[in-house]
């Protein structure tokens, strides 16, 4: 009997036992390594969907005929649940070995602890930096490498432009004004479209800041918010109120989503926006016919500087908690490499993150050859990429924008709310 | 393996075993209601307090998840959370948006269920109708979400049929007014919820006892009087239940504003559930999310209680 008790103990202990090893492990790593020795780094991202079909597993199984011994499991879904999946996994402390990563993102995991700094891991593969287009580093360490990056520049519908009798494409933001102003003029299509639902504030991003970056403007000052007083910015607003209330921005932009922009451009229905390269394809899918040209963001009157394009990245790092840091690195430094990144550019239609790597659409499509042109003449801009909480930035200037083009409050009010807003987010 | 008693064995231990086996079946007895509750107990731990004692927990740390070392604040979430205007605006949202896509949907239902079953219509005709008025109970939110959205864009169909016939001039911009936002979520609410009360209050409706409306009608009562002395009290135990629960629902809505209007424009259509998400995955403060959730779950609590207490008082 007694024999039967020390057997229940001793299985019952070994049981806990087992299921906090169990939770430990899965707590703190979640590569595997199978009994063959194969170390599986998980590669979580949102750019396989977005890819041809299996054309991601098949630059993997390359990876895996290079590099015996490492295999690739790809966790793979829309931006926004990969987003979640990141941030839970952060949290957890079970994010996947290599993680695609936007660069709004960067510095709250960064903060968090949760991605490891790149710097050391190039330095201690000997890897050359210098191949690379960029870099996201927070406090002088990198922690994020663009992948691909994919230009904002400006979309214009060339029948809707002649009809509304403008012949030349509008570089200065009174050209742009008054072409808007034509085209809204000229029948049922709007000017320009302009989104801003504040569930996916990028419109903000890419939309709104774009302008302010084009004639060599910010929105920060020694990394700091530098909206209050700011006249680069408040000369963007008044720009925007002038077209919101002429009627010549398609109507309701307050909860216009980017999708809604891409498919009213699409159909027609508008005659200018900016958006990014990536949809020039989906834009020739649905709609054969439209005739359109992709050119720069009209700068200020007598804005001489460089232009600069807004971009935004499929971005790539590596998990703290990962237990395979050298050899996700070799996962990093394969998709960073001439040959590859230049494949998945192609695929993406995305400009490269290598700067030895050329796309072939590049040479194929005029419209990628333009936009091109553009990318290699301009300076890639966005502020928002390593700013903490960047979304949130993007959300509560978004809400003031608002305001302001509701006329329910001045530009300068506006400015100061915003600008108090971003003050609290970084310093929290 | 069981033993059987030898003949040869003393007769205290006989009695000993008699007795221990008597004992084994009475903790047996006794634990045997407990066995079959386990299952569900271990369930109930695992997905209903383990985690909401963590998000209560949670609720009382400073930055939690988002750094390694979280401090306990206390209730400063919640003082911090219950004093903002961001806040009070979002439930008295919550409210409006509850209180009348309930109300609308009860009104609704209940018409259409007394449509359905009324004896002037035909059965084909009963069919059709029924098919129809359940369509958008088969829709999934996010379906919804953009027919809807299609439906009352500015160039959208509703706009065009109201200009085609001159009901306006200009075209409306539903979803982005600050305005009418707030009322055109709402009905996009009662649209998509009013069948689950049509179809509840039609079975009813067909349960109650003919015999009821022939002695009325043997007493000269009117319609009217039919209605509101044996129509009424018979469904209002359905009529409550539905409406606590809808009330539930309505309150947690969540995707169906977030893919509508994002609590925008102006925060005019911001409900309890799309603050709580914006704290969570666009400022990444867990503990402030957290405190909010742990009051929209007070609140669903309350009207869980009220629930409760009227099934009971229906059973």
């Amino acid at each position: 009997m007694r024999k039967k008790v020390w057997a229940s103990l001793a299985a019952m202990v070994a049981a806990a036992l087992a299921f906090s090893a169990c939770t430990a492990s899965g707590s703190t790593t979640s590569t595997s390594a199978s009994a063959g020795g194969n170390v599986t780094l998980e590669f979580a991202q949102w750019w396989e969907p977005e890819l041809p079909a299996g054309s991601l597993r098949t630059l993997m199984d390359q990876f895996e005929a290079a590099n015996p011994g490492i295999k690739v499991k790809l966790i793979s879904g829309p931006y926004a649940s990969t987003k979640e999946q990141v941030v839970a996994g952060a949290a957890a402390g079970t994010m996947s070995d290599v993680v695609g990563l936007d660069g709004a993102w960067v510095s709250d995991f960064v903060k968090q602890g949760s991605l490891t700094n790149l710097s050391t891991a190039m330095t201690d593969a000997k890897f050359d930096a210098s191949q690379l287009a960029a870099q996201v580093k927070i406090k002088g360490s990198t922690y994020m490498i663009p992948v691909a990056n994919f230009v904002y520049p400006m979309f214009v519908n060339n029948d809707v432009l002649t009809k509304a009798g403008i012949s030349a494409l509008p570089t200065n933001r009174t050209e742009f004004a008054a072409a808007a102003k034509a085209i809204a003029k000229s029948g049922t299509t709007s000017g320009w479209i302009l989104p801003l639902d504040t569930a996916t504030p990028n419109g903000i991003q890419n939309d709104f800041m774009s302008w302010v970056w084009a004639s060599g403007g910010s929105m920060l000052k020694d990394g700091q918010p530098n909206l209050v007083g700011n006249q680069g910015v408040k000369d963007v607003m008044a720009f925007v109120k002038d077209l919101y209330d002429s009627g010549a921005i398609a109507k309701g932009t307050f909860t216009l989503k980017e999708q809604d922009k891409v498919n009213q451009f699409t159909n027609g229905q508008v005659g200018m926006m900016v958006d990014s390269l990536a949809h020039v394809n989906l834009i020739r899918q649905q709609n054969a016919n439209l005739k359109f040209t992709v050119a720069a963001i009209p700068t200020a009157d007598g804005y001489t500087g460089k232009g600069a394009l807004p971009y935004a990245s499929w971005g790539i790092g590596i998990a703290n908690n990962s237990k395979h840091q050298a050899e996700a690195f070799k996962l990093v430094s394969f998709l960073m490499g001439k040959d590859v990144n230049a494949k998945i550019c192609s695929l993406a239609h995305a400009f490269p993150g290598n700067t030895g790597a050329v796309p072939d659409f590049v040479n194929n499509d005029p419209a990628f050859k333009q936009a091109f042109d553009l990318f290699q003449k301009s300076n890639l801009t966005n502020e928002f990429t390593g700013l903490p909480v960047a979304e949130d930035l993007m959300r509560s200037f978004d809400n003031e924008l608002q305001k302001y083009l509701a006329g329910k409050e001045s530009a300068d009010e506006a400015l100061t709310a915003a600008q108090a807003a971003w003050t609290k987010s970084f310093a929290a | 393996m069981t033993s059987t008693p030898t003949s040869a064995a003393p007769p205290l231990l006989k009695g000993g075993g008699k007795g221990s086996t008597a004992m084994l079946r009475k903790i047996r007895k006794v634990a045997l209601p407990y066995g079959y509750l386990t299952p569900t107990v271990v369930l109930l731990t695992i997905l209903m307090i383990i985690p909401i004692v963590m998000v209560v927990g949670y609720s009382m740390m400073n930055n939690v998840i988002m750094i390694k070392n979280p401090v306990f604040v206390g209730f400063q979430h919640y003082v911090e959370i219950l004093t903002s205007d961001a806040f009070r605006n979002a439930l008295q949202n919550t409210l409006f948006f509850d209180i009348v896509s309930v109300v609308v949907h009860l009104l609704l239902g209940f018409g259409f269920a007394m449509m359905l079953n009324s004896p002037m219509l035909g059965k084909v005709t009963k069919s059709i109708f029924r098919t129809i008025y359940v369509l958008p109970w088969l829709f999934t939110v996010a379906i919804i979400a953009v027919l809807w959205r299609l439906l009352l864009e500015p160039t959208g169909v509703i706009n065009y049929l109201l200009m085609t016939f001159h009901l306006t001039t200009t075209q409306i911009e539903w979803l982005s007014n600050p305005d009418i936002a707030l009322y055109a979520v709402t009905f996009i609410n009662i649209w998509s919820g009013y069948p689950f009360y049509m179809t509840s209050l039609l079975a009813g409706l067909q349960g109650i006892p003919k015999d009821y409306y022939e002695a009325a009608e043997v007493d000269g009562a009117s319609g009217w009087q039919k209605l509101i002395y044996i129509t009424l009290p018979q469904l209002r135990p359905i009529i409550i239940a539905m409406a606590l629960l809808d009330f539930i629902w309505t309150t947690q809505q969540f995707a169906l504003i977030w893919m509508t209007t994002g609590g925008g424009p102006l925060g005019t259509t911001e409900m309890l559930s799309t603050y709580t998400y914006k704290f969570a995955f666009s400022t990444y403060q867990f503990g402030s999310a957290a405190a909010s959730a742990v009051i929209i779950l007070v609140i669903s609590m309350v009207l869980t209680y009220l629930y409760v207490r009227a099934q009971k008082v229906k059973y």
